[in-house]
Formats: C-alpha cells, sequence, structure tokens
C-alpha cells in the first residue's frame, strides 16, 4: 500500500503527461538515463470515456458525451508497471508516457526526472495564468455615473 | 414481396470521385488543412462535437472538413466512427464549479463574486465586416492583467441557493449512475438524465427554436441568464487497475444556469426554478437553448400543464436529435420505385371505378341530346 505522498505526486505526473505534448514527453525521457527494457503489457488502444455532468451542476449525474481517449500499459524488467492515460487518440504518446510513469516510481524525488516534470509542470501553470490574465482583462469594472449636484 | 434491383455501381464510384472534386474546389486555390478547421473554426468544431456527442477536436475538424462544413453530415461522421470504438468507462461528474474561466457572465447579479467576466465573445462586437480578414497574416495579440482571475467563482445558482431562494439541485439517494440513452431504449416520461443527455447530443437549431417558443409564450417561462460560464475543466476516471482516479485532461466546456419563476407548495416556501444547460467547447447559444428547454420540460415535476411542444418531453426527445432526424427525411430521396408503382397502379384503379361510377348518370343525358 503506497502512503498518500507518493500517490499524490504519481497522480500530479499523470495529470502532467496528459496535457503534454509528445515531443515534451520525449524530451524528457531522452533526458532520462538510459532507458531500462520494458514489455508493453497493454499495446495504446484508443477507445472513447463517456463524460459525466450533473443536472445544475451538483445534482443528478447524467451523460454529456463520450470523448476519445488512450491507455498503454508496459513493464519494466523489474516488475514495475506503467500506465499512460489521457484523453485523445496519441497512441506514441500513450507508449512513452507510459515508459516515464514507471521510471518516474523508481526514480527519488528530486532526480533528474522528476525535476524535468516540474519544469514542464511550470510551463503548464504559466500557460493557464497567461490564458486567465487574458480573461481578467475583459472584467468589467462598473461605475456608477453622478449626475447633478449632490 | 421484395424486388431487389441491381444496377448503378458505375455512377455511384463516379459520384465519390464528383464528390472529392467538388470538396476540393478550386485547385488553384490552397488546400484547408484540418489543423486550421481546429484552430481558426472553433465554434462550428464545438457544434460537431455536441452533436457527433464526442469530445476530439481533430475528428470535429476532419468531419467538417470531409462534409464540406455541413455540420450535419459531419455529426454523422462522428457518430458512425464512435461505434468503432471500445468504451473504457465512464468519468467522475465533472466539477464545473472548478472550471479555468474564460469567460463568466451573469444577467442577474451586477456585483457577483469573481466578477463579470466577458471573455472572447461576438456579443459587443458590431456585425460589421471585417475586410482585413480577407487579407490573412493577421496575428492579434490580446491584453492581460496584472494578475489572473480569482479562484473562487461560485455559480450564481449556489448563492441563491444559500440563501434558501433556488430550488435545490441535490443528488438522488445513492447518486446513481445515469441513464444511457445509446445504450438503453428510452421510454416515456423521461427523467431529467435521460433528457438532458438527449438534449446535449440534440441539434442546436432545434433546441434554440424551442428555446425562443418558451420564451415567446409557448411555455410561460420567464427566465434570467443567471449565469454563463465557458473554460476548461478536467476530465477525472478511475481505472479499475489502479483504482484512484487520474486527470486524463481537459476539455472546454459551457454552462448556463437560467433562473426562472418560483415555484412553491403548502411544504416548500416559493422559490426560483432552475433550467441548465451544459455542452462541449464554446457553445453558448446551444448551453442557453438547453437551459431553456429543461426548464420546459420540468412542467410535469411541477404540476404544470404541459400545453406545449418545449413542454413535452417525447416530442422534444425524439425530434431533437439532427442525425436521426435527418436519416428518415433523407431516406425519401432513395429509391421508392417498387412503392411508387404500387401507389400508381392504386390511383388509376380509383379514377377508373370513379369513371365507370359517372358513366351512367352521363350516358342518359346524352342519349337524350342526340
Amino acid at each position: 500500500m503506497q502512503s498518500n505522498e507518493p500517490l499524490a505526486r504519481r497522480q500530479g505526473h499523470f495529470a502532467i503527461l496528459a496535457r503534454a505534448a509528445l515531443a515534451e514527453v520525449e524530451a524528457i525521457l531522452a533526458d532520462a538515463p538510459a532507458i531500462p527494457p520494458f514489455s508493453v503489457l497493454k499495446q495504446p488502444e484508443t477507445g472513447t470515456i463517456m463524460v459525466e455532468g450533473r443536472a445544475g451542476g451538483g445534482g443528478r449525474r447524467f451523460n454529456l458525451g463520450e470523448a476519445t481517449m488512450t491507455r498503454c500499459a508496459i513493464r519494466l524488467e523489474d516488475g514495475t508497471i506503467g500506465f499512460s492515460y489521457a484523453l485523445g487518440r496519441n497512441t506514441e504518446k500513450a507508449r512513452k508516457a507510459a515508459v516515464l510513469d514507471a521510471l518516474l516510481q523508481n526514480e527519488p524525488p528530486g532526480g533528474p526526472m522528476h525535476e524535468a516534470m516540474r519544469r514542464l509542470a511550470d510551463r503548464q501553470q504559466r500557460a493557464r495564468d497567461e490564458a486567465s490574465r487574458k480573461a481578467a482583462a475583459t472584467k468589467v469594472e462598473f461605475f456608477t455615473m453622478v449626475r447633478g449636484e449632490g | 414481396m421484395y424486388v431487389a434491383v441491381k444496377g448503378g455501381e458505375a455512377a455511384i464510384l463516379a459520384t465519390h470521385d464528383l464528390l472529392a472534386e467538388a470538396r476540393r474546389g478550386d485547385p488553384a486555390v490552397p488546400e484547408v488543412e484540418v489543423a486550421q478547421i481546429r484552430e481558426q473554426l472553433g465554434l462550428a468544431v464545438a457544434r460537431v462535437m455536441n452533436e457527433g456527442s464526442l469530445y476530439d477536436r481533430d475528428l470535429a475538424a476532419l468531419a467538417l472538413k470531409q462534409a464540406q462544413g455541413d455540420a450535419i453530415e459531419a455529426a454523422f461522421l462522428i457518430r458512425a466512427f464512435r461505434t468503432t470504438l471500445p468504451r473504457f468507462g465512464s468519468s467522475l461528474p465533472v466539477e464545473t464549479s472548478r472550471m479555468a474561466i474564460r469567460r463568466r457572465i451573469s444577467a442577474a447579479y451586477k456585483d457577483l463574486p469573481g466578477g463579470q467576466v466577458l471573455g472572447p465573445t461576438y456579443d459587443y462586437t458590431h456585425r460589421l465586416f471585417d475586410f482585413a480578414l480577407m487579407e490573412g497574416e493577421s496575428r492579434p495579440e490580446a491584453p492581460q492583467a496584472a494578475s489572473p482571475l480569482s479562484d473562487t467563482m461560485p455559480r450564481v445558482p449556489d448563492i441563491l441557493g444559500a440563501e434558501g431562494l433556488m430550488e435545490p439541485e441535490t443528488p438522488p439517494e445513492g447518486d446513481p449512475a445515469p441513464f444511457d440513452l445509446t445504450r438503453q431504449p428510452i421510454s416515456f416520461p423521461a427523467d431529467r438524465d435521460v433528457r438532458l443527455q438527449s438534449m446535449a447530443r440534440g441539434d442546436e437549431g432545434f433546441l434554440l427554436g424551442l428555446g425562443y417558443s418558451v420564451q415567446r409564450g409557448f411555455g410561460g417561462n420567464h427566465p434570467f441568464a443567471g449565469e454563463i460560464r465557458m473554460g476548461e475543466v478536467s476530465v477525472e476516471f478511475v481505472p479499475e487497475e489502479l483504482g484512484f482516479p487520474i486527470d486524463l485532461g481537459e476539455i472546454t466546456l459551457t454552462e448556463c444556469q437560467m433562473v426562472n419563476q418560483f415555484s412553491g407548495s403548502k411544504d416548500v416556501p416559493p422559490q426560483f426554478t432552475r433550467g441548465y444547460g451544459l455542452a462541449f467547447g464554446h457553445s453558448e447559444r446551444k448551453a442557453m437553448s438547453m437551459a431553456l428547454v429543461d426548464r420546459a420540460l420540468k412542467a410535469r415535476e411541477f404540476g404544470e400543464a404541459a400545453d406545449y411542444p418545449a413542454q413535452q418531453d417525447e416530442f422534444v426527445l425524439y425530434h431533437s436529435d439532427n442525425v436521426e432526424a435527418a436519416g428518415f427525411v433523407e431516406h425519401l430521396k432513395l429509391p421508392h420505385y417498387v412503392d411508387f408503382q404500387g401507389e400508381l397502379e392504386l390511383i388509376r384503379r380509383i379514377r377508373a371505378e370513379r369513371e365507370a361510377r359517372l358513366a351512367p348518370e352521363t350516358t342518359p343525358i346524352q342519349e337524350a341530346a342526340e
């Protein structure tokens, strides 16, 4: 049983990799120490996930519609299993992200791959901030027109 | 008896080639790329994702290219492709309260926490042509505020709900998994989950017309756009093999919360009632129309007379799916030669019988005239 901290870290990695481009995943793997041999447990496979919503935002669940997603599972020689799950249909990215998930589980936090993941997360956060600041520039500042003399 | 008539293969093959040529248009003009459609025709892409009921911007863009921009044909392509994919499961319900907001407005509250954020909207454009777009090569850059939006962007019905003024919206006992109309046949009266799923994949134009009818008095709602929000929401999924939730990435959603006039009873004091709309992508008109019709379809729950089309679930749900509707309307193009031959024979027989019936009355007159 994993304690909460590694689990939360791994969940964070899944979220970062789901939002990463193939080239970004490849760049982290390229910087990694030699990639050990691995076998593919589940070939990258594209399917769908039914996206659920809630009536009114917080009420009864309903099916909004499906989204494409791709998953993959690999196993390193030492038995570590790496998974990848992400929206979209990028099978090449799924395979590489699954390898990275396995390698990250074996690397101590603070290792080079963890550091690269942190930099990728920072880039993603900066992009979110930029989008939010562009939205914030369209925020209405109301003012009251005072007519006549008080 | 069923008679199969063969033939037309060569004609059909030739029409495929002619269609490809028509789709391509003038070869002197550069071919449009799927990525260009995805990035620059995003609202059309959103519509195809909604009505095709599959979130995949690249596939929706490809569908639009292949269908020459015909949204319903594109939705049909998406639906057909979807049937070839396995379904891995259902997501956790999306948390729109945690949306990364790009637009959020309320027509009910001026000073709501988090503010009115106009975002990318046509609302304040003058609908005058921008002929500069004909030149191409534009690289517009939007200004950025000094700081991002507040993390606290409460949904307007939740604000009213805190005062007890809003019809509460809570999951039923046990938070049951929703009905899925892609796997089970619909029966009537249809529950809210069936209605919402059906409208989410329904035709925007049909729902717009129904929503408009409600506003004009064919359903009698007096709504306020309590809130419209658009932005990115994470999709979370719990894979069986892991047993904990995974963030699969983000999708863009538009949510509309309509606030309608009151309902109450002996036990419940008068409260505003809700209409809810949720759609893939930036799809404001769709989400608003859906919210209007959602409220109208609650007529039965509130003990209102369901006198108008927008209040009748069977009418709305059976006619909102444009892929089904187009299929049935357009099947009239297919050969009905034998059916029509039957009709021709029938009408000739009827006319012959009529002439035979009228003949004895006219004959004596002619004889008399002679």
